[in-house]
């Protein structure tokens, strides 16, 4: 192929929680493979964890991601109680899964507002940080903490929800509720958005199978999946509420996957209010006995997997981590390949991954003229392809007063 | 016939060792020349979901569990293999059965020194790529 050309995306983009390293092979505009290199946060967490004593552990895993910061710890006191066979008091039940959806409506928000600052639509982005903010409040309020709430222990939960905290929980969510809704229509019924998201990356539900990946990616391409409803954790099986599957696994039905989850997570939250059952929060465990066990939580980006194994001493023997992105990056590799350059970080970023995009972003041409482009080249690219469906739909359609916003 | 009939039904006297120590997680063990065989069979033919594998130094050898998650029961069902040859242990590749268990492969080989044969593309991914041989984070001897 005498046009191939590398482009090298990553490790670093300031936009995003981590670092990770993306080599495009592309002939013209067309993709034609991708290298996807890992490791520059990789920071030895297992190999930590076995000099850690059990109690430790919660908030070393927390710090593994800073945007699913609940789901480490939860995964990891599922799979302790797992080991122990630890009866959890009902109320720390419950508010496992108020953090734990709270957690998932800040993350599909955060994810939301990059995708559209993706695609040039920059108020979407504002937006989606405006509504996210109450969250964090509300985080703070509860737990002390905007981000590394500190809340899952082995037994229960770290702190109660005070009474008088619950009308405010129940306002927040109040007013969350109508954001949606406008993200909802806004979004959805786009015609620029729908041009520009649909057919672009698309995994299909074979690919999503065998790549195994996991949550939203996998829903969004047909694949029924969730942790929550299928193997229960915390106290899931006594609430309802839908699980979100498209077919076409798309961008676009990746979008629509998060964004009807927001509803949900609202409604599973406001369940959990109404529920809320007194008593302890804590089981007060003391030892923890020699076994193993396996823990899973439905994190925002899908299944979360810890397996821990004990020797009978205070520290575990063994403790692997397999977060939701190890399974859903990998399927870069067919989901980018086909596509162009412009939707590169596009579909990049459509898996929500824990990972860096677009800064320090190099075309390497193999003969003399090299070409350099700087971070944000790729964002642009991917801008303006969303400007020309633009001009295109209004030029050909002469629709006035879409509500599209006006960036320029 | 429920799922753990069917493995144990398919499997016969290869599989031993179960364990439900939970309701919905089963552990059993196979020799490590039947691995591809098992892993094929809860994939390919019971529609199962390779979650992911783990491998564990033990004073016996070193260990692999590869979870399979059946997700209409919601039942995980943990493979054994026990590799007792420390020095060079060495088993199977399941990335050519399916690519989701490309990436853990390579991590167990660079983390733990497991070789596995018949690997697409046996090399560093989270390790720098002149990371020293022979030297293996996650062993427990150093």
């Amino acid at each position: 192929m005498s046009h191939k050309v590398i482009i090298p995306i990553g490790p670093y983009h300031p936009l995003q929680e981590e670092p990770e390293f993306f080599r495009l092979y592309v002939d013209g505009e067309k993709v034609v493979d991708i290298d996807i290199v890992l490791g520059y946060v990789h920071r030895g967490i297992e190999e930590l964890a076995e000099h850690k004593h059990f109690d430790q552990i919660p908030f070393l895993v927390e710090r593994i991601c800073g945007i699913c910061s609940t789901s480490h710890p939860l995964a990891y006191v599922n799979a302790v109680e797992d080991l122990a066979k630890i009866k959890v008091p009902p109320r720390a039940l419950y508010i496992r899964i108020i953090i734990a959806e709270l957690e998932r409506i800040h993350s599909h928000l955060l994810w939301l507002g990059l995708a559209g600052h993706f695609i040039g639509y920059n108020t979407v982005w504002m937006w989606a940080w405006k509504y996210r903010e109450p969250v964090l409040d509300i985080f703070e309020m509860v737990t002390g903490n905007r981000n590394h709430y500190a809340m899952m222990k082995i037994g229960g939960v770290r702190r109660d929800i005070r009474d008088q905290d619950l009308p405010i929980l129940k306002k927040t969510l109040d007013e969350l509720a109508p954001a949606v809704d406008m993200f909802h229509g806004a979004v959805m019924d786009d015609p620029v958005i729908q041009a520009r998201l649909k057919g672009v990356g698309v995994l299909t539900k074979q690919q999503a199978i065998d790549w195994c990946v996991v949550g939203p990616t996998a829903r969004a391409s047909g694949v029924n999946i969730d942790i929550r409803r299928d193997d229960p954790y915390a106290a899931y099986n006594e609430l309802s509420w839908n699980v979100i599957v498209e077919k076409d696994g798309d961008v676009f039905a990746k979008t629509k996957v998060r964004i009807l989850e927001l509803y949900e997570s609202i409604n599973i939250i406001r369940q959990c209010l109404h529920k809320l059952p007194p008593g302890e929060i804590d089981a007060d465990v003391k030892d923890i006995p020699a076994g193993e066990g396996i823990g899973r939580v439905e994190a925002p980006r899908g299944e979360c997997f810890h397996y821990v194994k004990s020797d009978g001493t205070n520290r575990p023997v063994r403790h692997k981590i397999r977060a939701p992105s190890y399974m859903n990056v990998a399927s870069n590799k067919v989901s980018v390949i086909g596509g162009t350059i412009s939707d590169a970080a596009l579909t990049l970023a459509a898996v929500d991954p824990c990972y860096c995009c677009t800064e320090r972003v190099a075309v390497v041409k193999k003969s003399d003229n090299q070409k350099i482009l700087n971070g944000w080249d790729l964002v642009r690219l991917s801008q303006k392809k969303t400007q020309d469906i633009k001009k295109h739909i209004f030029v050909n359609t002469d629709i006035r007063g879409l509500h599209t916003d006006g960036h320029g | 016939m429920n799922i753990e009939e069917k493995i144990k039904d398919a499997l016969c006297s290869r599989a031993s060792g179960w364990s439900r120590h939970s309701p919905k997680r089963v552990y059993f063990s196979v020799r490590k020349e039947d691995i591809l065989e098992t892993a094929k069979l809860l994939f390919k033919e019971l529609g199962m979901r390779f979650s992911i594998a783990s491998a564990t130094d033990t004073p016996q050898g070193i260990e692999i569990l590869y979870h399979f998650s059946f997700d209409k029961t919601g039942e995980i069902f943990s493979i054994r293999v026990l590799l007792e040859d420390k020095k060079s242990p060495k088993i199977d590749s399941i990335a050519p059965l399916f690519p989701a268990a490309e990436w853990i492969e390579r991590e167990m080989w660079e983390l733990l020194g497991i070789e596995f044969s018949g690997h697409p593309n046996l090399k560093h991914l989270l390790l720098v790529d002149d990371w020293p041989a022979g030297k293996y984070p996650l062993r427990h001897e150093r």
